[in-house]
């Protein structure tokens, strides 16, 4: 590893693209590429990440006042339920895999993925999902109101009276976007077992792999459990058995447990490539080696494993005995060890280390506050007892978007803005990211903060309406709100741009250690024109040790 | 060089008591962030958050300020590309890290099962049939000395519906929209719900169970300070969802026996309800879709329309 300087500079032995960027009708088009895939499923995530933004906004809107004064109560309840559904099934889900698609076989030293047919078909379900999703606006009675759980019986009320109604294009969409996953997930496990470099055994392999993997093996067990309970709950809608009907003895509790059992692990499958991406970025931009790295590797596997057997948290107030609470309670606290194993690893990373605060390595940090954060607002609600006064409240909602606003988005703009030059060939503008960081670090915290006092104070999620002592702390939320929406514009501005006429980009403008940055920016189809062969570890920061055999760095 | 080292140490024992200080402060703010406790069980629960705020904002007081210290004194200077220490791990340290977790989760989950434990607010337990193996205490002190105490005394029917409370005082075989309750009394609600998930949920008293159609659900608590709370649907119940709230008076016991009294002279008649009023009116929001919805349920006929 040679340590000349690098920002804006060539290496003396890079050698120039060979392959321009693809011309830019191929993203429309039925391509096999895992890169272009991958930019496929970002650029689409992102328009629905839009999308849901400008419902939240409604929301916002609506909660600045306590009465019921914006929209009708129809629109509001339509407004949070498709806000939740997009945000996790058309934003979160497929950017990760986006960025999974287009790093996981660079990484390892693969030309494609294992399935690439497979693939592209599976980024094309995610249209076909948006598409069935918006148009449940267009159908008599709009869009499903039940909430992202849709929770029968009230899911089951049909007023329209009609086969087609929101409900049902929901479930419908729900089912067709886990097709898409099991898909992705059978494609990522035999490409990570199957395909690597020689050399690479599973210690020599990044940590943004490790995530994918262990990620990936969560949706195969558990979406198989959301599926059916789609499914049933399709066939109580539709043709009236009695599955989860209570009017005809079934049972609501029953859906519960089909859509935790794998809803819970779910936020492992967005989560984990999010520690991965903060893996990645925190050794390039302190120069250090990541701390612990096989630690940190392990306990991925280990959180996978773990939230198998939590998902009754969410359902402590059901209809849940005393002892089964007191059992998942400790498994669910259980969790944290190996969470926070890896924070201690990335801080004891930063320790020491030479900083250089570019726009990732700002993002990556603001997201690491906010986890951190998010885990210890998750222990209380772990805790039997605190949660049985805050479920459902405003803290929960605090809660989980300090996870996926805070942590989640926040990670996925700092995998951006790193990868970036790989991906268009093209540096982006620092300021102009610098500028986003902040708007969105403030938006963030104003946002999401003023929701756990609100919590505290007993004002429940879901309503259109509330009490007025809640009116001080839902307008700074919603101020927060709007700021945060106006963040993403100069990101896309600053994206849109630079892609155009940005700066021409190194192979390797961050002297980062890893495959990917060996080959040109962007990546030649297929990859490598020949296969690494792998002689050290990953992340060999000041460490004069070179990644591969064959390959110049 | 010695000094060096005595200095670093100084800085880190100057930073650790600053951040234990802060963390103690912030749990006591934790009381002044709830609701007035208003029920035994509140008085429990609130200890356990101002321990929990405590213990995680020490955690996260600790992190960022390490985290803030890196980002100021351990920065790249402009022209210094070389790389850091290439530290790649300590296993004295990673030993101590994982094992500092596992403590703090043994600590948590032993403090709230006691504290779950003293509530003893039953809940579903006919699902699996089994006896439950915790014994289950009263969360009001003076109940352990008085054991009459410790038996419910006044046993009220809660039923929900599409949109509406209502409660039923079978001992005097009265209806109210309004929830009455007498102070320094065990409670038990037979909670039961007419059509879908509603949530039985009262913040001052911060207890919350969720109603389950064709389930029979019992709920015990103590409330022990006179006044008027609200009892809201914690679980969402369709349309009409948030206007699904309904007040809670605790009185004196002598007082509730009054109010009994009284109802139960008056003849039932329908209650006022927000959800139906709203359904009848075309409604005033400058955005409007006309989706139909579910009507709601006829207003209840109570004694006492509150
Ligand atoms: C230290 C780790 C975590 C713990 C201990 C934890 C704990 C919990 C608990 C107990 C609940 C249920 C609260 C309730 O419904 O009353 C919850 C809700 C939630 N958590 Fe976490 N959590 C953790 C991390 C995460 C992560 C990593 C994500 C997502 C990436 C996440 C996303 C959510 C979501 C979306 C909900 C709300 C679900 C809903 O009610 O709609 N959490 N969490
Ligand atoms: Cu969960
Ligand atoms: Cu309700």
């Amino acid at each position: 590893m040679t340590n000349v300087p690098i920002e804006g500079m060539l290496l003396p032995n890079e050698k120039p693209n060979h392959e321009s960027p693809g011309n830019w009708k191929e993203y429309f088009s039925f391509s096999t590429d895992h890169k272009v895939i991958g930019i496929q499923y970002l650029v689409t995530s992102f328009f629905f990440f839009l999308v849901g933004g400008i419902f939240a906004m409604v929301m916002r809107g609506e909660l600045m006042t306590p009465d019921s004064d914006l929209v009708d109560r129809t629109v509001y309840n339509g407004m949070f339920t498709m806000h939740g559904t997009i945000m996790l099934f058309l934003w979160t889900f497929p950017s990760l895999v986006g960025f999974a698609n287009y790093l996981v076989p660079l990484m390892i030293g693969a030309r494609d993925m294992a399935f690439p047919r497979l693939n592209a078909v599976a980024f094309w379900m995610v249209p076909v999902v948006g598409i069935i999703m918006m148009g449940s606006f267009f159908v008599p009675g709009g869009p499903a109101q039940a909430g992202w759980w849709s929770y029968p019986p009230v899911s089951l009320q049909n007023p329209t009276g009609n086969l087609i109604n929101g409900q049902v294009l929901w479930l419908l969409a729900v089912a067709i976007s886990g097709v898409s996953s099991i898909m992705g997930a059978v494609n990522f496990v035999t490409t990570i077992v199957k395909m690597r470099a020689p050399g690479m055994g599973f210690f020599k392999m990044p940590l943004f792999v490790w995530a994918v993997f262990s990620a990936q093996i969560i949706q195969l067990f558990g979406l198989p459990a959301l599926t059916a309970g789609a499914v049933m709950l399709l066939l109580d809608l539709t043709v009236g058995t009695a599955f989860f009907d209570p009017a005809k003895g079934g049972n609501p509790v029953m859906f519960e447990h089909y859509f935790w059992f794998y809803s819970h692990p779910a936020v492992y499958v967005i989560i984990l490539p999010i520690f991965g991406i903060f893996s990645e970025i925190f050794p390039v931009y302190s120069r250090k080696p990541l701390f612990g790295y096989k630690v940190v590797a392990v306990s991925s596997i280990l959180i996978a494993v773990v939230s198998g057997i939590v998902w009754v948290h969410h359902m402590y107030v059901s209809g849940t005995p005393g002892w089964l609470r007191l059992i998942f309670m400790l498994t669910t606290m259980f969790v944290s060890v190996p969470t926070g194993i890896k924070v201690f690893a990335w801080v004891a990373t930063i320790w020491g280390g030479k900083l250089r605060l570019n726009t990732p390595m700002l993002f990556a940090l603001g997201a690491l506050i906010m986890f951190v954060f998010a885990g210890i607002t998750g222990i209380m609600l772990s805790s039997v007892p605190v949660d049985v006064h805050v479920n459902n409240t405003y803290f929960v909602v605090g809660h989980f978007h300090y996870v996926l606003y805070g942590t989640v988005t926040m990670g996925l703009y700092a995998a951006i803005y790193h990868w970036f030059p790989k991906m268009t060939g093209r540096m982006y503008s620092e300021s102009w990211g610098k500028i986003h960081f902040w708007l969105a670090f403030i938006g963030t915290n104003l946002n999401f903060l003023p929701m756990h006092p609100l919590g505290l104070q007993g004002m429940l999620r879901r309503v259109a309406s509330y009490a007025p002592e809640y009116q001080f702390w839902n307008i700074i939320a919603s101020l927060g709100g709007f700021l945060l929406g106006m963040s993403t514009l100069p990101f896309i501005f600053n994206m849109v741009i630079s892609w155009m006429q940005g700066e021409k980009a190194p192979n390797n403008p961050w002297r980062a250690i890893g495959l990917e940055w060996l080959v040109s920016s962007p990546p030649p189809v297929e990859n490598f024109e020949e296969i690494p062969i792998i002689i050290s570890e990953p992340y060999g920061y000041g460490k004069s040790e070179p990644l591969t055999a064959n390959l110049s760095e | 060089m010695k000094i060096q080292k005595i200095l670093n140490i100084l800085t880190l024992l100057t930073g650790a008591i600053a951040v234990t200080i802060t963390s103690l402060w912030i749990g006591q703010q934790a009381y002044s962030w709830l609701p007035p406790q208003a029920a035994a069980e509140s008085v429990l629960i609130d200890d356990l958050i101002s321990f929990l705020v405590t213990l995680g904002a020490f955690i996260f007081l600790g992190v960022t300020s390490t985290l803030m210290y890196s980002v100021i004194f351990h920065r790249a200077v402009k022209d210094d590309f070389t790389d850091g220490p290439p530290i790649e791990g300590n296993i004295a340290l990673e030993v101590v890290w994982t094992a500092i977790p596992i403590l703090l989760v043994l600590w948590i989950a032993n403090y709230s099962y006691q504290v779950y434990e003293q509530m003893g607010i039953q809940g579903p337990s006919e699902i699996v049939h089994l006896h439950n193996p915790l014994g289950m205490e009263s969360a009001y002190a003076e109940a352990k000395d008085a054991p009459s105490l410790a038996e419910p005394v006044e046993k009220i029917d809660v039923l929900a519906k599409q949109w509406a409370w209502v409660f039923h005082y079978p001992e005097r075989d009265v209806t109210s929209t309004e929830l009455h309750l007498p102070s320094d009394r065990r409670i038990r609600l037979a909670l039961k719900s007419q059509d879908v998930l509603h949530g039985f949920y009262i913040p001052a008293f911060r207890l919350k169970q969720d109603i389950i159609p064709n389930h029979a659900i019992d709920f015990e608590f103590t409330p022990i300070r006179p006044g008027k709370y609200s009892l809201t649907d914690s679980q969402y119940s369709g349309t009409y969802f948030a206007t699904m709230q309904a007040n809670v008076i605790v009185e004196s016991p002598e007082d509730y026996q009054q109010w009994l009294a009284k109802i139960a002279t008056q003849k039932p008649s329908p209650a006022k309800n927000q959800a139906a009023a709203e359904y009848a009116q075309t409604s005033n929001q400058s955005v409007q879709t006309g989706w139909v919805t579910v009507p709601p349920a006829a207003p209840p006929l109570v004694n006492s329309p509150g």
